[in-house]
């Protein structure tokens, strides 16, 4: 868990505490803030997608097997693959959560329930998502290219490091279809109170993208022929 | 009188233009131990997998337990129990919750499910081993609780692939027993494949061999080193199959089960 928890730590420490001045600076306030919910959200990402596309080794070569031969229907084990990924995840955002209030974030607490929420449903996304892409690979030589050419832009076009008003249209234009983005976006609104999009359009885009891609996981992964 | 449990009529496996399994028909009668033998890329893989209702085949029949595998899934799956080639336990569960969960999801009622994992641990010699993380066990103890997890149903038919593969002689033995004595007590039928021609002979009623994608041989291991008037069932095999060694290609799941052994298998 300490070796996930490396690399949003490090960027939230490092951007955090690299752009804090210069973003104050132009007027934003204070980055530390503004950052922690969109380093949490990154969080989620990586470890849902990872957990999604464990099934690729898994389903082959590990417990997944198992499951896919017991006389148990296919979308109950995505469901259940889908919702324990997505338990890791939120537990691991909980942690860099509980990190960042180490070094100065302060939030507000009275919309933690609604905080879990967001995190739950952009973790179930994610992981669905991840699961869905396993379904159709056999091995693992797609994953550099997943993760440079899917994971990477979702991040960084999400509005988790920097806010979305003011951006050039294209820009603009993929951050709004970008699932993350309402994640981000939703997390931001219950923990600090500023909300891009607002709390409840982030609720609908993400709930309704998440759904899609539970069921695009379900279909995908109900038809693996081992 | 014996009747077939497993009947498998014109079977047929393209993928692409590619066929794997090419008409085969041939029946396992209920309460024996079948061996299933062939050459690397003959298509016994493709065959169990079709049996285990892992893969759907291109055309062709297959009956297990009465069940058909296309129609009825979950009927098919509950009559059988299966060890695969490569591991499937939860490395991160105890050997008895491994057994757990593989009764939960079976729908073994509790107070049953219990008994029977007390009474399977011990039946693999792996009861005081029962909290302890499968992680930490040996290949040979892997496989022993595979063993005792696909029986825990109760099903009628086991299928083990490749199950010695890669384990000492002691334990090679120690499994055969084990089988042997499931078959007699429990008259459970036993499907295996293998490439250990001892295991074959040892312990199999009815041996096919499969090459090429279709049967070219069945019969007992007397009836077979007969047939190709050899005295070993190695000899005999080697007739058949020609003493040529396979073109395979190299296929991802064999990429993926190098990359595993390179990393350690989870």
């Amino acid at each position: 868990m300490i070796g996930a928890l490396g690399q949003p730590v490090l960027f939230f420490l490092a951007l955090g505490f690299g752009f804090g001045p210069v973003y104050a600076k132009a007027g934003g306030g204070n980055y530390i803030e503004f950052l922690a919910p969109g380093i949490m959200a990154m969080t989620i990402l990586f470890t849902s997608m990872f957990t999604g596309m464990e099934v690729i080794w898994d389903r082959q070569f590990g417990f997944l097997k198992e499951t896919m031969v017991a006389p148990v229907s296919r979308w109950q084990i995505m469901l259940g693959k889908t919702l324990g990924g997505a338990t890791i995840s939120v537990i691991q955002a909980l942690v860099v959560f509980i990190i960042t209030l180490f070094f100065g974030f302060t939030p507000n607490w009275t919309l933690l329930p609604l905080t879990l929420l967001f995190m739950f449903i952009l973790a179930a996304a994610f992981t669905a998502l991840g699961i869905a892409i396993a379904s159709k690979l056999e091995d693992m030589q797609a994953f550099p290219v997943i993760m440079n050419f899917l994971i990477m832009p979702i991040f960084f076009l999400s509005g988790a490091l920097f806010p979305l008003n003011g951006l050039p249209k294209a820009v603009g234009f993929i951050a709004a279809i970008d699932p993350l983005s309402y994640g981000v976006d939703g997390l931001r609104g219950a923990l600090i109170g500023t909300a891009h999009y607002g709390l409840t359009i982030d609720l609908l885009a993400l709930s309704a993208i998440t759904l899609a891609l539970i069921g695009l996981g379900t279909y995908l992964f109900s038809k693996i022929q081992v | 009188m014996e009747d077939n449990i497993i009947e498998i009529k014109n079977l047929v496996k393209k993928f692409k233009d590619f066929t794997a399994v090419d008409d085969i028909s041939f029946n396992v009668k209920h309460g024996e131990i079948f061996a299933f033998l062939g050459p690397n890329g003959a298509g016994k893989t493709t065959t169990i997998r079709m049996l285990t209702t892992l893969l759907d085949p291109t055309q062709g029949d297959i009956t297990v337990n009465g069940f058909k595998t296309t129609k009825d899934k979950s009927g098919a799956r509950k009559s059988f129990g299966i060890v695969f080639q490569d591991p499937s336990l939860d490395n991160e569960l105890t050997a008895f919750e491994n057994l757990e969960f593989h009764g939960i999801m079976y729908d073994v009622p509790k107070k049953v499910r219990r008994e029977r994992i007390d009474q399977l641990l011990k039946f693999v010699g792996l009861e005081d081993r029962r909290n302890d993380f499968v992680k930490n066990f040996s290949g040979g103890m892997k496989r022993r609780l595979e063993i005792a997890r696909g029986l825990i149903h109760h099903p009628k038919i086991l299928f083990l692939d490749e199950p010695t593969i890669g384990l000492d002689p002691q334990t090679r033995n120690h499994l055969w027993e084990y089988i042997k004595k499931l078959n007699k007590e429990e008259d459970m039928t036993v499907f295996l494949t293998t490439h250990y021609m001892e295991e074959a002979e040892s312990i199999a009623n009815t041996i096919a061999i499969i090459d090429l994608g279709k049967i070219i041989a069945k019969g007992t291991s007397e009836e077979l080193k007969k047939q190709t008037k050899q005295e070993s069932l190695e000899k005999a095999f080697l007739e058949l199959t020609g003493k040529q060694i396979r073109e395979e290609i190299g296929t991802a799941r064999d990429r993926a089960r190098f990359q595993g052994r390179m990393w350690g298998n989870r």
